[in-house]
């Protein structure tokens, strides 16, 4: 940034530092998975931090059969969908919540907080109840319904405390100049707010695609099954080891489409204001 | 009650009145439509919400006033708030209680402050921050449970590396040790969940302010505590009260690490245990909605401290 002239020697030396402690904090743990998944079954329970012999193995086991491949191909179907529709929904609400007055806004935010508080542990069995009754049970909607259900009132939290802080004066200059509310919204107000949209868009979607409880309950088959849930029907070598190395592998091809995800849109959350918008 | 509501929206103090939120009786053309628009923005995510979660919630309301064993189905019988007395009774709930107040204590503590120090760092850091935003963020993209089996293998003795870097030990076989594991998990796992939330409240702080303080001589001490954090507040609200609400829940990373064993069984296990493992759906709904009411007080408590940085609280700044 125009920082850049007068950065010091000591200036570049203390982010490096930061930039290297966050790195290192987040790396070590994660590259034990990784070497986890590439430790020969034999080799599991031996502690030093790297393999002593390299395999490809779990990889290979995991991604040549249907039972991890196409339940991968649902996470990312049944996550996108979820997102998009949690975030579009969110933004409507809480564009409401945030700068209109109607009635009935307190009993929202209040209801929409106690949604996604409750013990999902109780949820689960009324809802395959249900899901049976409706036909969505095993079906990719099955899944997205509660997804979208308990990833919007999280998005319309941060969304809404967004808009709040966006400044009013621009808005209603853009009414003035003739702008319907519906315009204000899109052309003036959505451009600001992206930062808080991408947040909630991550977040919605790391949300679904880690989540397991409803993934194990509301899917039989392979048709809905996601990752997450895959997992518990991996097997180990004999019937009575933990088959940690395929699941620390899955783990890792798991995190691979997040991590595409996260560096494609983090580059949206940047400063969209300055204070000179709201001067006048 | 839409009444009240109004009125409390209304009687919100507001620096810079617009004219059409005045409480003339009869509606002005504009908040009309300012409501109508309200209602029809707010109908999808309502609607959503209702048909997923109201029957299932009320259902459990339903099983906690019921005597209710799958093990024994034809014994179910009403019986009020007797579930809610066996379980407020019961040392299992308060041990239960005392353990998931720890993990949500530390954890949200090291979380809020671990968190702003990497949001500051994702946001300004000289060099490499798209690279730092997205790894920083890789550890709560991962599966939980896949994680904690990488902490608990980590911490097995003769198995993992940070058990031979500390003698050999078994932490997971004592409580106070095993606490702290499961908070270390859990913080490692978590951190970046509030660090994107503060990162985007500090992409709202406008960048003048922070170069005007500067300008002026203000510490980065003064600058944090006098601009940043007061303009962040809502962004830190919503990440408290989502990240509280998430670790009194704490459920996979304990199940994984100990199973709830020497003692450190959240009330979450305590009600898996009693609906999926003893079948008690009375006793086991009773908890869940036991663990509903701390939750929801520890978020009214938060949305009170903060006051009008909650949303909808305030109609302007």
């Amino acid at each position: 940034m125009a920082a850049a002239a007068t950065t010091t020697t000591r200036q570049k030396v203390g982010w490096g530092a930061g930039n290297t402690a966050a790195i290192v904090i987040v790396a070590i743990p994660l590259l034990w998975i990784v070497s986890l998944s590439f430790k020969t079954p034999a080799a599991i329970t031996d502690p030093s931090f790297w393999p002593a012999q390299w395999t490809w193995g779990n990889y290979s086991g995991i991604l040549t059969t249907a039972t991890f491949v196409r339940p991968l191909l649902n996470s990312i179907g049944i996550g996108l969908i979820a997102t998009f529709i949690a975030v579009a929904f969110a933004s409507m609400a809480a564009y409401a919540v945030a700068r209109l007055a109607f009635p009935g806004k307190r009993l929202l935010v209040a209801g929409a907080l106690l949604v996604s508080i409750f013990p999902q542990i109780s949820l689960v069995t009324p809802l395959y109840n249900i899901e049976r009754v409706l036909k969505l049970f095993n079906t990719w909607p099955g899944l997205i319904l509660p997804y979208v259900a308990f990833g919007l009132p999280m998005a319309v939290y941060i969304l809404a405390a967004f808009f709040q802080q966006i400044p009013w004066q621009l808005e209603k200059a853009a009414k003035v100049d003739g702008a319907t509310p519906w315009q204000a919204f899109t052309k003036v107000i959505a451009p600001l707010a992206a930062p808080g949209m991408v947040t909630s868009a991550i977040l919605v979607f790391m949300f679904c695609w880690n989540e397991f409880l409803f993934a194990i309950s509301l899917t039989s088959t392979l048709g809905a099954r996601t990752a997450p849930a895959a997992l518990a029907f991996f097997s180990g070598s004999s019937q009575f080891t933990t088959p940690t190395g395929p699941i620390a592998a899955a783990a890792v091809v798991i995190t691979i489409p997040i991590i595409i995800f996260v560096s494609v849109f983090q580059r949206r959350i940047v400063s969209g204001l300055t204070s000179g918008a709201v001067k006048g | 009650m839409s009444t009240s509501t109004e009125a409390a929206a209304v009687a919100a103090p507001s620096e810079a009145p617009t004219s059409h939120r005045h409480k003339k009786p009869p509606l002005s053309e504009g908040a009309r439509a300012d409501r109508k628009l309200a209602f029809l923005l707010c109908a999808p995510a309502v609607i959503v919400m209702i048909a997923v979660a109201a029957y299932p919630i009320g259902y459990a309301v339903y099983l906690s006033l019921q005597k209710y064993n799958l093990a024994f189905p034809n014994a179910v019988k009403f019986v009020g708030l007797d579930n809610y007395g066996a379980v407020l009774t019961s040392a299992y709930w308060w041990q239960a209680l005392k353990v998931t107040v720890i993990i949500t204590v530390f954890s949200v503590l090291f979380e809020l402050v671990i968190g702003m120090a990497l949001a500051e760092l994702m946001f300004r850091t000289l060099f490499g921050r798209g690279l730092i935003r997205t790894i920083a963020l890789i550890p709560y993209g991962i599966v939980t449970v896949a994680a904690a089996y990488g902490w608990l293998y980590a911490w097995t003795p003769n198995e993992g590396y940070l058990s031979a870097l500390f003698n050999n030990s078994a932490p997971l076989t004592s409580t106070v040790p095993s606490l702290a594991i499961i908070i270390l998990a859990e913080v490692w796992k978590t951190t970046p969940f509030m660090a994107l939330l503060l990162l985007s409240g500090l992409a709202q702080v406008p960048g003048d302010l922070e170069k005007a303080a500067r300008v002026d001589g203000a510490t980065v001490w003064q600058r944090l505590t006098r601009i940043t954090l007061p303009l962040m507040k809502s962004a830190i609200l919503v990440a408290l009260l989502f990240r509280s609400a998430d670790a009194f829940r704490i459920f996979d990373n304990i199940y994984v690490l100990t199973d709830g064993g020497n003692n450190t069984y959240s009330v979450s296990i305590l009600g898996y245990d009693n609906l999926f493992n003893a079948l008690n759906l009375g006793i086991g709904s009773a908890i869940s909605i036991l663990i509903f009411i701390c939750v929801a007080i520890m978020a009214a408590v938060f949305i009170w401290g903060f006051g009008a940085a909650a949303p909808g609280a305030n109609l302007t700044r």
